[in-house]
């Protein structure tokens, strides 16, 4: 059974069990770094090529970061050759009914939704889990509409989006991001006509 | 106490959920699927396992005062342990319980059994208590979630029974009380007929 207590004997026993501890989680962080980053990317990767149309570049590769309302999102560029197919936005709000909610919005050159996908979120299963793609309609109605006469608020709020039966938080909050996706992309988008004016110019 | 019966008891007579009513927030906050259930179960029993043999190991010279501090900070190793893991090899069941995989450190089934028991007996009977006791919490969680599954999703381990909506509530935090509840009166009366 445990042993007398001094303060010699305590401080020697707390230090080696941490240190222990310790480099046994070193040993274990250094051997699962590389599965765990594999796994993050292929997520990411996965979600690209879901909602973009198809591409041969490597977007993870061409990855960049856009500034809006002082918040920053990453944008993920689907080319064909030189020409841009498609935007991938990841895109995030924190107005859902359970916290944050992450997704990934593609975009076709013309600005209409091609695809949206959910990399993460904490809504309530069952009920606003329902956002994510197989578990009902309500993601499929963003496809092929263009955010410029598809009005992304809920019916309820005026809007055109038809909210998830008892999820109209969840619903907003899908919309949102949806928003903010769209106007990251608007700024990627006039990006790319001003560098086309600019190279006429030349 | 025969080792065939460090195993049981875990499983039935000290059912650390139904018995001992331990370890209740990853029970009511992570069984809203049988699937779900049975992962938080798996993992808190390899936590278990790992943790009762180590302290069993180190009890003897631990001194009295700095006991808890060293049994959890050998709990919290293998809990960040079995996150990198779990991140690394299976990122699915990760995505769902990843939350309350670090509550595994707080859960008191596991510093409970350690103080209880690991300390006071040997390497071989702690690990085998660990797993009883992680047998017993397994069961719970996956009853418990399947019970809730079925009547809240119409779905048995993502497999949809009848279509359309069951009754809501019971995916959410009140239908975890309440199902509970209800199975911990049906355990009691099971009980007591047996003995």
């Amino acid at each position: 059974m445990a042993k007398e207590s001094t303060l010699k004997n305590m401080v020697v026993t707390l230090t080696l069990i941490t240190l222990i501890a310790s480099s046994v989680l070193g040993g274990v962080y250094a051997i699962t770094k590389e599965p765990i980053d594999a796994a993050k990317t292929a997520k990411t990767n996965n979600a690209i090529s879901k909602v973009v149309p198809e591409f041969d570049n490597d977007p993870s590769a061409d990855k960049f970061i856009k500034e809006l309302d002082e918040k920053s999102y990453v944008v993920y560029p689907a080319k064909r050759g030189d020409e841009i197919v498609g935007y991938a936005v990841e895109s995030y709000t924190s107005g859902g009914f359970g916290g944050r909610i992450l997704l990934m919005v593609g975009f076709n050159a013309d600005g209409t939704i091609n695809n949206t996908a959910v990399l993460s979120h904490a809504e309530t299963p069952g009920l606003g889990d329902k956002m994510v793609e197989g578990k009902s309609d309500f993601s499929v109605q963003f496809k092929g509409k263009n955010p410029a006469d598809f009005k992304l608020l809920v019916k309820k709020d005026g809007g055109d989006v038809d909210a998830i039966t008892a999820s109209t938080i969840t619903s907003r909050a899908f919309c949102d991001a949806v928003t903010t996706a769209w106007e990251v992309y608007n700024l990627c988008a006039g990006e790319t006509q001003t560098e086309k004016k600019e190279g006429t110019n030349e | 106490m025969s080792k065939f019966n460090l195993v049981t008891k875990g499983i039935f007579k000290e059912n650390p959920i139904f018995v001992l009513l331990l370890g209740m927030c990853p029970t009511l906050g992570t069984t809203t699927s049988a699937i779900n259930g049975m992962g938080m179960g798996l993992a808190t029993m390899f936590v278990l396992i790992m943790s009762n043999m180590v302290i069993s190991a180190i009890a003897g010279f631990v001194p009295a005062k700095v006991r808890i501090p060293s049994f959890i900070v050998v709990i919290a190793a293998f809990v960040t342990v079995l996150q990198f893991l779990m991140q690394a090899f299976t990122p699915g069941l990760y995505e769902t319980l990843g939350l309350f995989i670090p509550l595994i450190v707080v859960n008191c089934i596991v510093l409970g059994r350690a103080e209880a028991f690991a300390s006071k007996n040997g390497v071989v009977d702690s690990a085998l208590d660990g797993i009883g006791i992680g047998l017993g919490f397994t069961a719970a969680l996956t009853v418990l979630g399947m019970v809730r599954e079925l009547l809240g999703s119409a779905s048995i381990f993502g497999i949809k029974l009848i279509d359309g909506d069951g009754i809501l509530v019971f995916v959410l935090a009140p239908g975890a009380f309440i199902a509970l509840g209800y199975l911990l009166v049906l355990f009691n009366k099971l009980k007591s007929k047996i003995s």
